[in-house]
């Protein structure tokens, strides 16, 4: 059995996929540890791996029409060395791994492996990202939310290879990460959570609130978040124990090795208490 | 599957399975054993070389990714200035006791300092966040790569 395919281009690797069944590697931080075995012994695989981090047409940051196209296969470093690439992702990925790590991690890779702890996917749901799926049909582009399917479940088809991202431009006059973890870097998130929001004149012109890692995938509400706008600030006070109950019922979080599901949705919903009743005021 | 790159400035080949990990080649296939396995699963740093001159996780690192990629592990780098001075400046701030984590962090700063000549210690630390060593608090290895950047500015060379 051929072991490994390593395509010059992404016709070619377009090609690899529609005739074979492989597994797409990219920075291999994911795949490497999960298939790891005994020291000194070879990662086994059930298909052969089809590499794709070197393909020219993954990589690249930059705008076009309007919007931020980020390469799949663009490394984490190359992110936080970019001018492009807006300040809520750096912050995301630099309280990520560890300097090495990010050499070789790809955004493209953390969005496919689709952990709940995928520390870039509650920025990117905020950013309302729409991921580029390439295959030999031509391109479909979908809204990063309706590809993650649950833990390590996507909509990527079998002759599919994620190409891009695609940010559309956005002007926030706030914002509020935190990630909730054992140490500063190199420990995955127990929660993290980003509230965005666009404030003119005491109204709450635009808002967006995720939650990682406390349910099978990241927590984002537009319904929620089209009542919040509907209210001024001093509002959203007095409103705040049913925005929260709101929360509350979407918010399904595990118990692991991590953490407890009780802290888990404790503390996550202090912080959108701090966000909404201290930040944005 | 046959790979071809570049290793310590030479040109070399082999024949290998293309999920092989790259610090079992370095290991076992060069007996190039600066690089060493802690964790074997990129949390420990033990086993980092540069790859196309950024300091890698080799023990994550698959054989068919390096096709066409220069190499360089800390028997290759040890032939430069810059290991030199950081050798001394490590010796001085007593960064060494066991050693095993050492190559790994060499060769961490010596990517750092190719992105960033005179690093701060804030930058520095970040660096390392990926480097464990049992014996020394860390301190000691910061201190040293300090002593390094200081070094190479008092001689007017830039590092
Ligand atoms: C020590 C360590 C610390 C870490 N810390 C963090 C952390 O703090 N936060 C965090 O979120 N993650 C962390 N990770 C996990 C990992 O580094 C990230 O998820 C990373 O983004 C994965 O990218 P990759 O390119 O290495 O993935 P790979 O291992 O190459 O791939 C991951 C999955 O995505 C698929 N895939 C990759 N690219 C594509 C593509 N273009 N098209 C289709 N499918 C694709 C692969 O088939 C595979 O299923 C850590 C990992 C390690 C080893
Ligand atoms: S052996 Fe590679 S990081 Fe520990
Ligand atoms: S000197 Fe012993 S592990 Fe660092």
């Amino acid at each position: 059995m051929v072991k490994a395919f390593r395509p010059v281009n992404l016709d070619e690797a377009l090609n690899i996929r529609k005739e074979n069944r492989v597994i797409p590697i990219a920075g291999g931080t994911d795949l490497m540890v999960q298939k790891r075995r005994w020291a000194g012994l070879t990662p086994s695989f059930e298909y052969p791996l089809l590499f794709i981090g070197h393909i020219e047409e993954l990589r690249g940051i930059r705008i076009q029409d309007d919007r931020l196209r980020i390469g799949s296969a663009s490394s984490f470093n190359e992110l936080l060395e970019n001018t492009l690439t807006p300040s809520v992702l750096k912050d995301a990925i630099s309280g990520m791994a560890s300097y090495p790590i990010r050499n070789m991690a790809t955004i493209g890779g953390n969005i496919c492996n689709a952990s709940p702890a995928g520390d870039t996917l509650p920025v990117l749901y905020s950013l309302d990202a729409v991921l580029i799926l390439s295959s030999l049909k031509g391109e479909r582009r979908i809204p990063i939310e309706e590809f993650i399917k649950g833990p390590g479940i996507t909509n990527l088809k079998d002759d599919e290879i994620l190409k891009g991202i695609e940010i559309p431009q956005y002007d926030f006059d706030l914002y509020f990460y935190k990630k909730v973890g054992i140490g500063k870097v190199t420990s995955l998130s127990k929660i993290s959570f980003l509230g965005l929001a666009n404030i003119t004149d005491d109204r709450i012109k635009d808002i967006k609130v995720s939650f990682g890692a406390v349910a099978p995938s990241v927590v984002r509400s537009r319904e929620i978040e089209s009542r919040i706008k509907e209210l001024d600030r001093e509002e959203i006070v007095k409103e705040f124990n049913n925005i929260k109950e709101m929360y509350s019922e979407l918010i399904a979080p595990i118990d692991d090795a991590r953490s407890t599901a009780h802290y888990r949705k404790v503390i996550s919903l202090r912080l959108l208490e701090a966000f909404l009743t201290k930040e944005v005021q | 599957m046959r790979i071809e790159f570049t290793l310590n400035s030479e040109s070399v080949s082999i024949d290998t399975e293309p999920q092989r990990r790259l610090l079992d080649i370095l290991r076992e296939d060069f007996r190039l054993i600066s690089v060493k396995e802690g964790c074997g699963e990129g949390e420990c740093g033990a086993c980092i070389i540069l790859l196309d001159g950024k300091a890698v996780n080799s023990c994550l690192i698959p054989a068919g990714r390096i096709k066409g990629s220069e190499v360089i592990t800390l028997e290759g780098y040890r032939e430069t200035e810059r290991f030199r001075i950081l050798m001394e400046s490590f010796e001085d701030a007593g960064a060494v006791q066991c050693g095993f984590c050492t190559p790994g962090i060499i060769m961490t700063v010596e990517s750092l300092l190719r992105e960033n000549s005179n690093p701060t210690e804030e930058e520095i630390k970040k660096a390392l966040s990926g480097n464990l060593c049992r014996c020394t608090g860390y301190s000691m290895i910061v201190d040293g790569v300090v002593r390094a950047v200081k070094k190479v500015k008092n001689d007017g060379k830039s590092i």
